[in-house]
């Protein structure tokens, strides 16, 4: 089977608007937020309407109801990723996700396998997101734990020439994205995740550029934990996963307190229940769980392997075609070998915010600045990038827009 | 809406050309300020004299709305009295927040004027004021200092 643009972005209503007077919506902004088929929507609205109630709590139908929905939308992550239905952990995001696997290892008590001491190390690299960076960074900090990074080539790689001294007997922590959100650059996941496993460090995988690109399988993978992202995925906002081994989500201590990740409670203790409730106090984000897992029924519709194909040969088109462009600098791997479709590129002097208006004058989106990533902007010697991000609705016709209001661009800042 | 009516031929000059980008080397006060959204940075040293702004250079990168503003800026109020300067600042700020409901006063923002399309373009207002912020910024530790002295 193949997958047709033209069809799927009829079950996503916002190409039905226009944009600036008129314009066609040329969306090339996905790696930020991905646009929502009807499915989801409805899914989300079709809860409130008819489900709502708390989950997990209340004696009557409609709590029955809402808990049934966002188990069975847990059902649908844990499959989606090849995990296990208790080792799915919902948050508010996948920032939240992120925080909670710092703060949690930060309060892990001497004797607990996630104990963090003065000159245990935490890696992670110059290509991470501020949130897989700040976290680990601040971590360290709190801790006395030494935080250690692989560097980023000018071809927008990780060098791993010095994957030993990086990784070392002293590392607690791998902490890496799968896939950059500025260079589109996918790690060399195996390599890295075994040596982890010599040196027998937890290895923390951020998937938000990944999961709603590429088939992920974590059983496939030779790490301990992932997270990603609902919005990114065709799902709400207000969502995150964290999947985790049993295991560990046992015996990493809860980030969060509350309601209903309690076993018992007296008014000077309290003991947890079990993953993954132990780390969802309060009332859950229902709707958009509720959402998210129709998203990913959504694109296991698709088909996660058709979608990857897809977007490989779009994102091969988008880098011949804009390296025809005098002046334009890819910023990252110029070929579609371990690469998404995250493609970053400066335009001569123009300024990449100069640039992103004269492109939505032409009713293109896309972003520009430095994406959250503002150490690698820098070590790769810009002060910003403009970014096309792809997904499944995006075909060769956006890709052409966006070459000729570029070329516009050109001849307008000249 | 027209990109003509953001991008105005005096906006892209002073892009092209920017007026008093060369630090200078003596000043009452020097300030960095970044646009934490996308990165703009900009380093400004200010000189007030007996009331007066004798000085303003600057250097930086940004955009092109963030580098003519702050060459527009350092036009308009090298000369004026830190009084007059505050109240074309304050005139300025005014137009940036209006959402284009306002024209603005041409007669004491003079080149400054052909910003006010910014104003329809909300992601971009930060980019126009981080020169006039850095300015405001410099000219109260600039008061303060003068005031210790």
């Amino acid at each position: 089977m193949t997958l047709d643009p033209g069809v799927i972005r009829k079950d996503f209503p916002i190409f039905n608007r226009t944009i600036r007077d008129g314009k066609k919506l040329v969306y090339l902004d996905s790696g930020a937020t991905s646009q929502k088929p009807n499915s989801v929507m409805d899914a989300e609205s079709d809860f409130y309407r008819n489900h709502n109630a708390a989950a997990h709590r209340g004696a009557h139908q409609l709590a029955e109801e809402a808990t049934e929905a966002i188990e069975s939308a847990r059902g649908v992550v844990a499959s989606f990723l090849g995990g296990a239905v208790d080792e799915i952990v919902f948050t508010k995001s996948s920032t939240e996700a992120l925080n909670l696997l710092a703060y949690s290892i930060g309060s892990a008590p001497a004797g607990n396998i996630f104990h963090l001491k003065p000159g245990d190390e935490i890696v992670v690299s110059e290509m991470e997101h501020h949130a897989n960076l700040i976290p680990w960074q601040q971590l360290a900090k709190r801790t006395g734990a030494v935080l250690k990074w692989f560097e980023v080539t000018q071809s927008g790689r990780l060098d791993l020439s010095n994957i030993d001294g990086v990784i070392t007997e002293r590392t607690k922590i791998v902490a890496l994205t799968h896939q950059s959100n500025v260079l589109g650059t996918v790690i060399p996941l195996t390599q890295i995740a075994k040596r982890a496993r010599d040196v027998g460090a937890i290895f923390i995988l951020d998937a938000c550029q990944s999961v709603p690109h590429m088939p992920v399988n974590v059983k496939a993978l030779d790490i301990d934990f992932l997270v990603f992202s609902g919005h990114k995925t065709v799902g709400p906002t207000g969502v995150g996963v964290l999947w985790g081994r049993a295991n560990l989500l046992n015996l990493l201590p809860p980030f969060l307190f509350g309601g209903s990740m309690i076993e018992t409670v007296t008014m000077t203790d309290a003991t947890w229940a079990p993953a993954p409730r132990k780390f969802e106090a309060g009332v859950p984000n229902m709707a958009q769980i509720v959402g998210l897992g129709a998203a990913l029924n959504y694109l296991s519709d698709v088909g996660m392997e058709n979608i990857y194909q897809h977007e490989i040969a779009l994102t091969r088109y988008t880098l011949e075609k804009l390296q025809e462009i005098d002046q334009l600098r890819i910023v990252g791997p110029t070929d579609t070998d371990s690469r998404g479709s995250a493609i970053s590129f400066t335009l001569g002097d123009i300024h990449p915010h100069d640039l992103g208006q004269f492109l939505d004058n032409a009713g293109i989106a896309v972003r520009t600045g430095h994406h959250c990533a503002w150490p690698l902007t820098r070590k790769m010697g810009v002060p910003a990038t403009t970014r096309a991000s792809l997904y499944l609705y995006n075909d060769e016709s956006d890709i052409d827009a966006l070459v000729a209001a570029t070329l516009g661009a050109q001849k307008y800042f000249a | 809406m027209n990109l003509d009516s953001l991008y105005q031929e005096v906006i892209l000059d002073h892009y092209k050309r920017p007026q008093n980008k060369k630090l200078a080397t003596t000043f009452d006060a020097q300030v960095h300020h970044v646009n934490p959204s996308c990165g703009d940075e900009i380093d400004l040293n200010l000189v007030i004299r007996n009331g007066v702004v004798t000085s303003i250079t600057w250097d930086g990168v940004g955009c092109s709305i963030s580098q003519a503003s702050v060459s527009i800026l350092t036009e308009l109020l090298i000369g004026k009295s830190i009084t007059e300067a505050y109240a074309i600042y304050d005139n300025f700020v005014a137009l940036m927040q209006s959402k284009g409901e306002i024209s603005g006063d041409e007669s004491v923002l003079e080149d400054a004027i052909a910003l006010a399309g910014v104003s329809k373009y909300p992601a971009r207002i930060k980019c126009a004021l981080l020169g006039w912020m850095a300015f405001k910024d410099a000219s109260v530790q600039a008061q303060a200092k003068s005031e210790l002295e």
